[in-house]
């Protein structure tokens, strides 16, 4: 994780909601949506992002495209040049010349797709809006990109509505690497499809990634499906990272009693591996009124008197593993393995 | 085993539109145990929706029950053919919400934002009951209560937009409960819900049943919540029921190639981080483009050419309970006969 070979760099970031209430529009609070948030992402690497609902994970991954203005905290790109820039204080027009850079695949294939538009016009967008004019050019460029994500190239005239949602999402996949991006950040992209559908896409992001050394930050509550996408996690909990670790560690061997619950929680496809679920009183916490101490105190089966007075920090436990828990290294929590198998 | 509850006989419902008939049911069977947990599993289009529908005659129009038959052993002892019955008949109506529950899928849309959740209960109650407003009242704070929602006798008077989506699904299974149910309905019931949520309603409704020797329908596309919660399972794809038969046999010695893939295809906690996934072919066809024979036979590994897209299989029982509708046993039966 040296610097040189992270494409993306982020460091305490913060996005923070105002609320406002009353006949003036007093400020009295605000909802911390993303809070102290660090990481980076080597080239060719696959980051994933989970969490429940509300967590902060979708805000996260909109303040690194700049859909959204981060509150605070630096965003750092490289660019193909081997330029650093702070993406976060850029100004629409800095920002249009690395958008080709960082790209987005979309959850809904459905509605991510302009209907009125074929398959050709929807791929080629990207070309011609960065200046590739020529048709023959771009439409070669197009059947190449089609065939990299295995739709014939007999397609490229048809209208959205004749695909099915795999298809689509093959589509938009193909629309993300026209212009050869560095960076794709995927927000749930496999989750509203059919099973069978999904192993294809999980696969083909995975052979993507293996043939032309993109980078995902992977957005997902799946964790069955970030298993198989991921070098890395990080788990997010009321807008801040409270585990972050090579895959095979953090569902080996996590180390936050919220890991261990949300991998506890996940159904096995076995019915001989009924486990003991631990299974979390209560809600997330309220991201405008989050509990004193760790935030996840009130739910937590380990806490302890300290846990609901101190904050604790994100700490490195072992090299690229780093927790946020006050009680981390006196716990001994359970992770997911393969049974004797 | 005991008699079933409910007995489901070739079921047909099918979609009459000017475009064709869509076929979303065709030829389903499978008995339902009080005490047991019947899970419907398969994906979009495979018609696990409109079979519980059917049995609580909710198919939308131009959808219809074309035939067959769904004998549901009543309270009292008399068996019923709900195909038979009006389906906004009085005794329809007392089976539906009554002694059958019904929990669906969006708890957001579902509740009436308007009524808080206390009035759509008591509302649920007297409908099925002569219990008065304050008694009926009484009774829902029980059944607030009984879900697991905290503070019961203050969220009674609480809007649904108030609670979270857990809460909400904790509502929506109270109001099930509103008359004594035999039978629970859930459909998907967690899928609108993030997996520790998810979890503490799973434990809530193997809670609900153990207490009550409760029969339950559980229709979902996830294998982990059928893996976690059946005894019974039914696999279903594009209106047919492929392969059905207790848990363990469908996990564990699967004969249909649909549920061997179905099963090879689902992504796993435990499986190795960054392996690729064993996929289907192709995708699910649309419901105007049904395949002839078989409607898996285009994405089938194993398909026998000129025999699966033919005909479709009649369904054999391959061992006791576990029946296969599959070309591939039925010729072996015809050839070894």
């Amino acid at each position: 994780m040296s610097a040189a070979t992270s494409v993306l760099d982020v460091r305490e970031l913060r996005k923070y909601y105002p609320i406002h209430r009353g006949m003036l529009s007093r400020l009295v609070g605000q909802v911390r949506a993303v809070d102290d948030v660090s990481f980076s992402i080597d080239r060719g690497e696959t980051l994933s992002l989970v969490g429940e609902s509300g967590c902060g994970k979708t805000t996260t991954s909109r303040c690194i495209l700049r859909a959204i203005a981060p509150t605070s905290g630096e965003i750092r790109f490289r660019t193909k040049t081997g330029a650093e820039i702070d993406v976060a204080r850029l100004s629409r027009q800095q920002l249009r010349p690395l958008r080709e850079q960082m790209q987005m695949i979309f959850q809904d294939p459905f509605s991510s797709l302009n209907p009125r538009m074929t398959i050709a016009e929807i791929i080629g967008e990207p070309l011609l809006v960065n200046g590739m004019t020529d048709a023959g050019a771009r439409n070669a460029r197009v059947a190449e990109l089609l065939q990299l994500v295995h739709l014939p190239s007999a397609y490229l005239n048809r209208f959205p509505h004749a695909f099915s949602g795999g298809q689509r999402q093959r589509i938009g996949i193909a629309r993300a690497l026209a212009l050869s991006p560095s960076l794709i950040v995927a927000d749930e992209p496999v989750s509203a499809l059919d099973v069978s559908v999904q192993a294809q896409i999980v696969n083909l992001m995975l052979e993507l990634q293996d043939r032309l050394g993109i980078a995902y930050l992977f957005v997902a509550h799946d964790l069955s499906v970030v298993k198989h996408v991921s070098h890395r996690v990080a788990v997010m909990y009321v807008g801040r990272i409270v585990e972050i670790a090579p895959t095979t560690a953090l569902f080996e061997t996590p180390r936050h009693p919220y890991t261990e619950a949300l991998l506890s929680a996940v159904p096995v496809p076995d019915p001989r591996e009924r486990a003991q679920r631990i299974v979390l009183e209560g809600d997330v916490a309220d991201p405008s009124d989050p509990p004193p101490g760790c935030p996840f105190h009130p739910r937590c089966r380990y806490a302890v008197a300290r846990c609901r007075e101190e904050v604790p920090a994100l700490t490195e436990i072992s090299p690229g593993h780093a927790v946020r828990c006050l009680r981390a290294n006196e716990l001994d929590l359970r992770g997911v393995t393969a049974a004797a198998a | 085993m005991a008699e079933p509850i409910l007995t489901v006989r070739d079921l047909h419902t099918h979609f009459i539109q000017d475009e064709g008939v869509v076929r979303a049911v065709d030829g389903t069977s499978f008995d339902v145990y009080a005490g047991r947990t019947l899970g419907i599993v398969g994906e979009s289009g495979c018609g696990k929706s409109v079979t519980v529908r059917s049995i609580l005659r909710i198919v939308e129009r131009p959808g219809r029950v074309v035939s067959g038959e769904m004998m549901l052993r009543r309270a009292d002892g008399r068996v019923v053919d709900l195909a038979k019955l009006p389906s906004d008949g009085a005794e329809m109506r007392a089976i539906r919400g009554g002694e059958i529950g019904l929990v669906f899928q969006e708890p957001m849309s579902s509740l009436s934002a308007y009524h808080t959740v206390g009035n759509q209960l008591i509302e649920a109650i007297r409908l099925h009951s002569k219990l008065s407003k304050r008694a009926a009242r009484t009774r829902a704070i029980e059944l607030l209560a009984m879900v697991g929602i905290p503070r019961p006798a203050q969220r009674v008077d609480a809007y649904s937009f108030e609670l979270s989506g857990g809460l909400r699904q904790r509502v929506m299974i109270a109001l099930a409960f509103a008359a004594e149910p035999r039978i629970l309905i859930a459909d998907e019931p967690t899928t609108a819900l993030d997996v520790t949520t998810q979890a503490q309603i799973l434990e809530l409704i193997r809670r609900l049943q153990q207490e009550r020797d409760l029969a339950v329908i559980l229709i979902t596309h996830d294998m982990g919540v059928i893996a976690e919660m059946a005894d019974d399972v039914v696999v279903m794809y594009l209106g047919h029921e492929v392969e059905k038969g207790p848990v363990d046999t469908i996990f564990h010695a699967p004969r249909h190639p649909y549920t061997r893939a179905l099963l090879q295809s689902i992504p796993s906690v435990l499986a190795e981080p960054r392996s690729r996934l064993a996929t289907i072919a192709g995708s699910i066809p649309h419901p105007y483009a049904r395949p002839s024979g078989c409607p898996f036979h285009p994405r089938c590994s194993e398909h026998i050419v000129g025999v699966c897209e033919k005909s479709f299989p009649a369904e054999i029982d391959i061992a006791d309970r576990h029946g296969v509708a599959c070309h591939l046993y039925t010729s072996n039966v015809e050839a070894a006969a």
